[in-house]
């Protein structure tokens, strides 16, 4: 399992970088973590012709936290303490991959890998925020809602590269929780669910049983119930769908209910 | 071909390498450092994790060609003196391995969970090892071994 032959480059600006992703006509793939690309190259799933390396691009490394949102660049780590500030990155972070894993991977790489069973996308959705794209045709700000299209299908063009994630913080009394059951700490969720309480307001987004993270409305009398009734899993050889209704029952209660004691 | 310039375990060593050269065939294969050993090429089973500047990392999930002006420490860079760590003596003592597949993976990954800003909580060492898979041990021995050394 050896990736397939590929051209590398590793620009230090980012005016190169879109340069390179706009000569690659679609061929070309973003490098940053490395961490589900890398395994998507050895696997042969992806043949790029070239690989941009953005590890070295002066100015995406930062963390703004400022006018009610956490702004996080495109090389920014997972394992980064600076993201612990919001909620959402810090109630899902501990449950993305491994403590190894993490060191490396980046939010906004797992962002744009859209995996249907990744936290880090569900999070977004949840926290409603968005990813600032670039390419050499312009700027511009994609909502979570509109980004994620399918199993690892995005809005994204393939010149574009997310130079950084917009996470809101919560309002003042709002409570957030996240839970999932995965078979091995650190494995992607079989379900997963997050729950934003705020006053009377309830807003639950689930994952892995849907093909992207998807914002349920529910009966705030029964929640897990009425969300299992929305969702229709595909099962696998791991979990039938009626397993994986419950689960959705199980965990958006469970979510639920942690989510309006912490706004309480 | 890219030119590497990477220092591992305190040697500098310079090389002209394949953009599609894993970090772990080139340390294996080129430099012949082969105690970093090579499972599932995937990230999930940990046997080939090494330290880059300083943080512990795959380097099964790394180009070679991406390390160029870096720091790397791998199993054998540990023990520098031939003396063993005071982990790897508690992995003896508390027989921690088996048929040692995973054995440099877990001691590298134990090394920067200790070398933390505080010595990590048993929970702490359990979690850091769902990362690392031993087919053998059963993993207690395993937490046995690096709870000791963190005083956990």
């Amino acid at each position: 399992m050896k990736p397939a032959r590929f051209e590398y480059v590793r620009p230090e600006s980012l005016d190169e970088a879109l340069t390179a992703l706009a000569e690659g006509g679609g061929e070309a793939k973003v490098l940053a973590g490395g961490q589900s690309l890398v395994p998507a190259l050895n696997m042969r799933v992806l043949r790029p012709a070239l690989v941009v390396d953005v590890n070295g691009v002066a100015g995406l490394d930062g963390v703004a936290n400022g006018n009610g949102v956490v702004r996080v660049g495109a090389t920014v780590r997972q394992a980064d303490d600076r993201l612990r500030t919001h909620p959402a990155l810090a109630a899902v972070l501990p449950h993305v991959g491994h403590t190894i894993t993490r060191n490396r991977g980046t939010v906004c790489g797992s962002i744009a890998h859209a995996d249907s069973a990744a936290e880090l996308p569900l999070a977004l959705v949840a926290s409603a925020g968005s990813a600032v794209v670039t390419s050499t045709r312009g700027r511009r700000e994609i909502r979570a809602e509109e980004l994620f299209l399918g199993p690892y299908t995005t809005a994204l063009a393939p010149d574009e590269l997310i130079v950084e994630t917009v996470w809101p913080l919560l309002e003042e009394g709002a409570g957030f929780a996240f839970d999932e059951l995965a078979q091995r700490g650190g494995d992607f969720a079989l379900c997963m669910a997050a729950a934003l309480a705020r006053g009377g307001e309830l807003s639950i987004v689930v994952g892995s049983v849907t093909p992207v993270p998807t914002r349920l409305e529910v009966d705030p009398q029964r929640p897990g119930e009425s969300a299992a009734a929305q969702v229709e899993p595909w099962g696998s050889i791991h979990a039938s769908p009626a397993y994986l209704r419950q689960l959705v029952r199980v965990l958006v209660d469970r979510v639920v209910a942690q989510a309006r004691e912490r706004a309480a | 071909m890219i030119a590497v310039d990477v220092t591992v375990n305190g040697r500098r060593y310079r090389e002209e390498v394949e953009p599609r050269l894993l970090l772990s065939d080139f340390l294996r294969h080129r430099l012949g450092l082969t105690g970093t050993h090579v499972g599932c090429e995937h990230g999930v089973c940990g046997a080939c994790t090494v330290k880059l500047d300083g943080a512990a990392v795959r380097s099964c999930l790394l180009l070679a060609a991406q390390v160029d002006g870096a720091a790397i420490v791998t199993v054998e860079g540990l023990a520098g003196t031939g003396a063993l760590t005071p982990l790897q003596e508690a992995f003896h003592r508390h027989h921690a391995l088996q048929c040692g597949f995973c054995t440099p993976g877990i001691l590298v990954a134990a090394e920067d969970l200790l070398t933390g800003e505080r010595p990590p909580t048993r929970e702490e060492i359990v979690d850091m090892l769902s990362g690392q898979l031993c087919r053998c041990t059963g993993y207690t021995a395993i937490i046995d071994a690096i709870a000791e050394v963190a005083g956990a």
